[in-house]
């Protein structure tokens, strides 16, 4: 059936199963590819994205339980404060290797740095230990978090 | 006009020519990479081929193009080697694009990321092509200006003539340049490395914008017009078969297009362990569609003989083995019985390790169109050239119709240098009759990896009185069938401390598998570090001395051992006093002399390891509770891979993430086989190490005159036993497999 959703502030209107989990929306039916599928059971978090600012993972998230929030991706994240000092920090501090997983980390620290603008690595470990990075870029995460705090 | 120019190599030219649309572009053709890239160390032969291996061109506004050949999958190659290229042609980093290189064997070589090579293949050959197009424009503007080339100089993409101030920027010689007779390669003056500009100093990768706004680089990213998506069902049990599916109620669900039996491959049968297995693909208008309609898939499998075998029967069968002789000798020095018989200390443990899978975040992808006889392929793959091989030959059309393009792959560790997924792309793509992307779940890419295989090891060492290791026996029990073990199951009959023992013996007996095996981020090393490093501890700790001082004695004088490590190979030689001197080091860096004042249950674990040519000291701080919870304190590194650290920032990242990968699976991962399937499906049974799990780790580069080699993959072996032995130290617990049981530690911890 057709659900209109709203993606980085843009309606979109897509006719599809009220189970389909909003990653596949985003990726398979919008084009939005930065959402990441790594695991399909919320354990990996490489496809975190917003509703209404808060963190979910759209593997596991319907369409149908998506409803009028606001969902903001990896792509809408130049328009958001936190998501932009993140990106310029990720760059500076050459956090990714393979990078897989890197949109779904930065979709997780815009969410902790909005709630906290100055976490303390006891923050950092509750709110991104949700998100698995394979290639191991933990240290750089946590300094890139801290180093795009210090610009609030 | 071209010119070739013979270097010192009759196999090792510089073509030059006009670039379309003017300017210049210079090809480099040089003896080919290794052809082999299944296991590591890869061996380092020489194709006899000349293979174009670099390619750079200059355009008339400045532009520089260096086309990255090999894979990127996070080892930072795309970064690295036209970094290389860049500082000796005197180019502004700002003026150069990297494009990646199509797959083609003939023009580029061998293109693949494995076995940490790509920095001791390429380093100076690199070098070489950046310094002859520099010397190139150089004379282009000396000709110009109708004056000598010595009198010219450059300063970042211009030349300059200072006694006339002079100046040329270098896309407006490129044209010029691409006229003139190329330099001898062999020849060609380089930097003094004190003049780097680019070289060693910390270069952020260059796909990092498009990383972190979320572009479409990753293989399963790849759309194509008209494209379809499948899943793939394969029978849990390794090398089952489809007696039946109900193909017809698949079919008949909304979305889903087809649904249809695979046959394994005739490459498959021929015993390419890659080729394509039974099982059922669906194909559908989206992922989900196909993803979904498994649930209503019902398929009978023939499971086959595969379906006896258990890591417990592995287990049982190790033990009885180890109850007799080796089935085969692997090494013999001296007199191990009778020094034993004659030791004053003697030592006797079993240890074991687990297949292990790659987990790469980025599940198994390809996505192919197969029409009027050609295939053409988008692919995350660290090995494409097999893989044209392998689709050819599943697709029964010639290797010149395969067409494999790179993608990004998210994560790679060994895992995408096999190529099945490319297979059974094509395969469906085929039967489809439309573009088709298939994707893995994350349950297919746990359940069908080649694995890291388990191994056990049977151990007896001796001390004489005065601590000194004169007796070490292992009896490796692996996996294998009619003498030639199993892919990444080998151990070297040098392997250390061998040459260093003067009574010594490896031996070895197998046990046959049905289960896929395969390299995994450093291969072997990855488990024999663990085994060696471990039992290594014990005996120090017989032999009554501090771990680090006990290591420093069994390497005694600083020499080159005969019969160990890759003699005959400058780079492969075991040089006891490179590894002497970053045991030192990291002892310094981590207070080692001091850790006796470290807090009850909080101890230091020390390790050593040799691997891709790289010597890596390391020590790990644990804090163990009580309730055999580990904390990871911290991890210090001291590393000599040679003479340069050409991307720091690269360089240090790539250390840091091979021990933590390390750590992580010596804590949470293992595959289990039960009934001749993967017993885990999914991250919280096979755990990736998290971010409040991760220590600080602190990495220190010995340079030395040596040349500079990779950092991909050496600095994870040693990690793991120097875990192990923090937590005996920290808890008398000697961990002796893998991963580490943390219910185990719980009596040692308790009681102190």
């Amino acid at each position: 059936m057709p659900y209109t959703i709203t993606v980085n502030g843009a309606r979109r209107t897509i006719d599809v199963d009220g189970d389909m989990p909003l990653l596949w929306v985003l990726r398979d039916e919008l084009d939005l590819k930065g959402s990441k599928f790594g695991c399909g059971a919320a354990l990996c978090g490489a496809c975190t994205v917003h509703l209404d600012g808060k963190p979910v993972r759209s593997c596991v998230t319907p369409i149908a339980a998506v409803g009028a929030a606001s969902v903001t991706t990896i792509e809408g994240m130049a328009d958001h404060p936190q998501g932009r000092r993140l990106q310029t920090a990720w760059m500076a501090l050459d956090v990714p290797q393979c990078g897989y997983c890197q949109a779904g980390q930065i979709m997780s620290a815009a969410a902790l740095l909005a709630a906290t603008p100055h976490p303390t690595d006891a923050d950092i470990d509750r709110a991104m230990a949700g998100n698995v990075c394979r290639c191991a870029t933990y240290p750089r995460i946590r300094a890139a978090i801290k180093q795009a705090a210090e610009g609030a | 006009m071209n010119a070739i120019a013979p270097a010192a190599s009759r196999r090792f030219f510089l073509k030059a020519s006009l670039a379309a649309g003017g300017g210049l572009l210079l090809q480099a053709a040089l003896p080919g990479a290794p052809r082999a890239a299944s296991s590591a160390p890869v061996a380092a032969q020489a194709n006899e081929d000349a293979a174009l291996t670099a390619f750079v061109r200059i355009a008339p506004d400045g532009t520089v193009t260096i086309m990255s050949k090999n894979p990127e999958i996070g080892q930072g190659i795309k970064t690295m080697l036209p970094m290389v290229i860049a500082e000796e042609l005197d180019a502004d980093w700002k003026d150069v694009r990297i494009e990646q290189a199509p797959v083609n064997a003939a023009a580029f070589g061998r293109q693949f990321a494995g076995g940490s090579m790509a920095t001791p293949l390429n380093y100076e050959p690199m070098r070489r092509v950046g310094a002859a197009a520099r010397m190139m424009l150089l004379r282009a503007a000396a000709l110009d200006w109708n004056v000598s080339p010595d009198e010219c100089t450059t300063t970042p993409g211009i030349v300059h003539h200072a006694a006339t101030s002079r100046a040329q920027p270098y896309g407006a010689l490129a044209s010029r340049a691409a006229s003139l007779p190329v330099p001898d390669l062999a020849e060609v003056p380089l930097k003094d490395p004190a003049k780097f500009r680019l070289i060693g100093k910390p270069m952020p990768g260059v796909d990092n914008a498009k990383i972190v706004t979320g572009q479409k680089l990753f293989g399963i990213d790849v759309t194509r017009p008209r494209m379809l998506h499948a899943v793939f069902e394969k029978c849990p049990v390794f090398g089952g078969k489809v007696k039946s599916a109900n193909l017809e109620a698949v079919k008949a669900l909304p979305g889903v297009h087809d649904a249809f039996i695979v046959r394994a491959s005739e490459a498959n049968r021929a015993g390419h362990a890659e080729g394509v297995a039974d099982g059922v693909a669906i194909v559908a208008k989206n992922w989900w569609t196909a993803q979904k309609a498994r649930g209503t898939l019902k398929v009978e499998w023939d499971e086959g003989p595969a379906a006896a075998q258990s890591s417990t029967g592995f287990a049982q069968e190790a033990a009885r083995l180890a109850k007799g002789a080796p089935a085969a000798s692997l090494r013999r020095d001296g007199d191990p019985e009778a020094a034993l018989a004659n030791a004053a200390h003697v030592v006797e443990a079993a240890y074991s390790y687990p297949f292990l899978p790659h987990i790469s975040l980025e599940p198994q992808n390809c996505t192919a169109e197969v029409r009027d006889g050609r295939a053409v392929l988008w692919a995350p793959t660290q090995n494409p050239d097999p893989g044209i091989a392998l689709v050819a030959a599943t697709l029964g059309i010639s290797q010149g119709s395969v067409t494999v393009n790179m993608t990004r792959c998210g994560g790679g560790f060994g895992r995408r240098l096999k190529n099945d997924m490319l297979a059974e792309a094509a395969w469906i793509a085929r039967r489809a009759g439309a573009p088709v992307k298939l994707l893995w779940s994350r349950q297919d890419d746990i359940r069908h990896d080649f694995y890291r295989p388990a191994g056990f090891h049977f151990f007896k060492g001796g001390v004489d009185a005065n601590g000194k290791l004169v007796a070490l026996t292992d009896h490796f029990v692996t996996f294998g069938r009619g003498g030639t073990t199993a892919d990444s199951a080998a151990m070297d009959a040098s392997e250390f401390p061998a040459g260093l023992v003067p009574n010594l013996a490896y031996g070895q007996s197998m046990i046959p598998l049905a289960v896929p095996t395969g390299p995994l981020r450093a291969p072997r090393s990855n488990a024999l570090g663990f085994v060696f490093q471990s039992f290594i501890d014990e005996l120090a700790h017989a032999a009554g001395q501090d771990p680090v001082e006990f290591r420093l004695a069994l390497l005694g004088e600083r020499r080159v051992p005969a019969r160990s490590f890759f003699r005959t190979d400058r780079l492969r030689a075991f040089d006891t006093g490179r590894m002497h001197d970053v045991l030192a080091a990291v002892a310094e860096m981590s207070g080692w002399k001091d850790r006796a004042g470290l807090p009850r249950r909080t101890a230091m674990g020390v390790a050593f390891y040799f691997s891709h040519f790289g010597y890596f000291a390391e020590v790990v701080q644990v804090t163990v509770a009580a309730s055999g919870e580990i904390r990871l304190d911290k991890v210090w590194i001291a590393a000599d891979v040679g003479s340069q650290i050409i991307n720091p920032s690269g360089a240090v990242t790539q250390v840091q993430g091979a021990a933590l990968d390390g750590l992580g699976a010596a804590l949470g991962q293992a595959v289990t086989i039960e009934n001749g399937r993967v017993a885990q499906a999914n991250f919280d049974t096979v755990r990736p190490l998290r971010m409040n799990q991760a220590p600080p780790v602190e990495v220190r580069f010995l340079t030395t005159p040596h040349p500079p080699t990779g950092l991909g993959e050496p600095a994870l072996p040693p990690v793991i036993p120097a875990l192990c032995n923090a937590i005996f130290a920290a808890t008398g617990v000697r961990v002796r497999s893998l991963p580490i049981d943390t219910a185990a530690l719980r009596e040692g911890a308790a009681s102190l």
